[in-house]
């Protein structure tokens, strides 16, 4: 009997897994051509587009991620062959693991320390490379009842981050913006909480330009004055919804987000409104070092917005996978001359076309 | 149809010839559980371990001093986590000041027969819902819709008692009273379902003797329920102060986040677990290292609350 009963287990058992197997079987004819498509794709593109098939990692910087996103879809649509997927995790987090080797490529709002080269020399046996992709401008964002255009002076919105000036009938906010009339409010700066590229570049220019800024230029930084907020889209939530309020964030977020941003005084003494145009202003003609780390933290350019900086792609110098390193070179040099229209219309600053030769060249190196 | 009539008897001499393995079962059973008893404290000490290596070089620059230094500046690499500490503790507190009393009392209704339980079920349903929401819409309705809501009445509380240090500030966009608020919402339903637990499972004799003895409704849940659960609802605020604590996405979007322990609770604070989620991402070297210094302070925090949770309530078991 028992014996029987476990005949009947198996014949069960064994219709079971010819069902299932019948399934399987069923289901193949079907794949092939859902599975040979993209294969015959990958084939036709290199003849259309000039991209090899290659698929790339990257991560680091959280501030040109979204101009990078764009670019590298853009350039997949293009070439379908080439896939490339960027993590934004933070510039710190994108060096590191550039450093370890986990990734193609790492982005970085800051240029390599000295240290981080020498590190990257130790186990790689040679320089990193490192290619300025493009730039961007930091903005005060503020919310003020009926007052449309701000002008900040430099005393006035050094006296705001240090916490010196504390309200917004300050005569030093008074004396740029003659005619307008600013409320008897208290000031409440909003500052970033997190550690990012954003607050590199606004304290590097608090740093350059106040004379009373103590607190030196990072990532993240000891704040006088202010309440911290994560994010550009926490700063834009904390201005929007407290009366009074200003705070900085990226260019490129305020355009899309459509905030009220301020004015400020450059070097020059000239008051000058946020646009692609004045922060590409903020480089020219300045002297580009021989490792691309161009710094400007306070441009003498009349037509600069001051507040703008460079991001970069870090890359190895020699890729075992040849099609890899072809490939990252052609989405490189694409982005920075087909892909230039996309970052303008993102609100980030295009490179200029001498720096783009001197990208050209350091990719060459690129093995 | 056949094989119906004699399965009792193949049963029989199935259980019968099975009792040896079955024994042998039972002790890898036993054997299984132990190991996996095991598993989750070498996951514990594991977690602490790791930490600790990481945490080394902090610890070792600054020591015990780490924990009444108020500078966190990343520019000199000199770190402190006192206001994070003081911020830690007093959000925590203020949200047990307002969730206590709030959450027993709910507790306390619902297991009281004031209203019948076709309504008093949907209510008991809806504070278990409250621990289901996740932390980042806490805190995103805190920025939306609390914060901005509560603002002028903490303005009025402001003008009204600006004397008292701790309305001392105008109170701003974020500020440490507001985030304690908050978090007093998401710790209150940890509080209601334990506390009406513990409530529901008195013996109703006590209930009973009570009222026989001629006491007020009022005097029976005061004098006696509420005494005879009081190791379940301390147990309860134990476990909420734990949750509270540990906190980090609500508090770390609602509290401010300014390096700086001040009286006033209007003012921005910051908290351990809010700075370590704010720093994380770009934090390297000795930055990193502080960071997950602060991870272990908060952790030992976290087990000293919870001994004392203990303490506390086998004390009162002892009463009882």
């Amino acid at each position: 009997m028992t014996s029987q009963s476990r005949l009947r287990r198996r014949t069960v058992l064994t219709t079971l897994a010819a069902f299932s197997m019948g399934l399987a079987v069923s289901c193949a004819p079907s794949s092939p051509d859902v599975a040979t498509s993209p294969s015959t794709d990958a084939m036709s593109s290199p003849a259309g587009g000039g991209g090899g098939s290659a698929t790339l990692s990257g991560a680091g910087a959280s501030f040109p991620a979204p101009v990078y996103q764009r670019w590298f879809a853009d350039y997949n649509k293009a070439n379908p062959g080439v896939q490339i997927s960027y993590q934004s995790v933070g510039s710190g987090a994108g060096v590191e693991q550039f450093q370890a080797g986990t990734v193609d490529f790492g982005a970085t709002d800051a240029p390599l320390k000295a240290e981080d080269r020498a590190k990257f020399k130790a186990k790689y046996g040679a320089e990193p490379i490192q290619i300025p992709m493009t730039g961007g401008s930091v903005v005060f964002a503020y919310n003020l009842d009926g007052v449309k255009d701000l002008k900040l002076s430099r005393e006035a919105y050094c006296g705001i981050a240090a916490g010196k000036i504390t309200n917004w009938s300050d005569p030093a906010i008074a004396k740029a913006n003659a005619g307008a009339t600013i409320p008897d409010q208290p000031i409440e700066f909003v500052h970033r909480s997190d550690g990012s590229g954003t607050t590199y570049q606004f304290t590097s220019h608090l740093k350059a330009a106040c004379p009373d800024w103590t607190a030196g230029a990072n990532k993240s930084v000891q704040w006088p004055a202010g309440t911290g907020a994560k994010g550009n889209e926490g700063v834009t939530a904390q201005v929007q919804q407290t009366p009074g309020a200003i705070g900085y964030v990226e260019y490129s977020y305020a355009k899309e987000n459509g905030l009220t941003m301020a004015a400020i005084e450059n070097k020059s003494g000239k008051i000058v409104a946020p646009s692609p145009e004045g922060g590409a202003a903020a480089f020219e003609g300045e002297t580009v070092p021989a490792d691309l780390a161009l710094e400007v933290p306070d441009s003498s350019n009349p037509n600069a917005y001051p507040i703008s900086g460079l991001t970069w792609l870090l890359l190895y110098p020699e890729y075992k996978d040849t099609a890899k390193s072809a490939a990252l070179k052609e989405v490189i040099d694409w982005s920075l001359t087909t892909g230039k229209a996309t970052a303008s219309e993102l609100g980030y600053v295009p490179l200029e076309a001498s720096l783009v030769t001197k990208v050209n060249a350091e990719l060459d190196k690129v093995k | 149809m056949t094989s119906l009539t004699t399965a009792p008897a193949e049963t029989l001499i199935d259980s019968s010839t099975k009792f040896q393995p079955e024994r042998q079962i039972n002790q890898i059973f036993r054997w299984l559980t132990i190991a996996l008893a095991v598993c989750v404290g070498l996951v514990l000490l594991w977690i602490t371990y790791s930490l600790l290596l990481i945490a080394l070089p902090a610890i070792r620059t600054f020591g015990l001093g780490f924990l009444t230094n108020s500078t966190w500046n990343p520019v000199e690499e000199i770190y402190g986590v006192f206001p994070q500490i003081y911020g830690t503790i007093l959000s925590s507190f203020l949200a047990l000041l307002f969730a206590v009393p709030l959450g027993v009392g709910v507790a306390v209704f619902l297991t009281e027969n004031f209203l019948p339980p076709k309504i008093l079920t949907p209510i008991a349903f809806i504070m278990e819902l409250l621990a289901a929401i996740p932390s980042v819409v806490y805190g995103l309705w805190g920025i939306f819709v609390f914060l901005p809501a509560i603002r002028p009445i903490l303005q009025g509380i402001n003008r009204a008692f600006g004397w008292i240090p701790f309305f001392s500030t105008t109170p701003g966009g974020r500020h440490l009273f507001g985030a304690s608020l908050v978090l007093a919402i998401m710790i209150l339903p940890t509080i209601v379902a334990i506390s009406r637990d513990t409530m529901s499972s008195l013996p109703p004799q006590l209930r009973q003797g009570s009222y026989g003895l001629g006491a007020t409704r009022w005097e029976t849940i005061t004098r006696v329920l509420v005494p005879a659960g009081l190791s379940g609802i301390i147990g309860s605020v134990m476990l909420a102060l734990g949750r509270a604590l540990g906190e980090t996405m609500a508090l770390a979007m609602l509290v401010g986040n300014a390096n700086n322990a001040n009286i006033s609770w209007f003012s921005p604070a910051s908290t351990i677990a809010s700075l370590i989620a704010n720093q994380f991402g770009e934090a390297s070297g000795l930055q990193k290292s502080s960071l997950f210094y602060g991870a272990l302070i908060l952790m030992v925090l976290t087990l000293l609350v919870n001994i004392l949770a203990q303490m506390v309530v086998s004390r009162f078991q002892q009463v009882e």
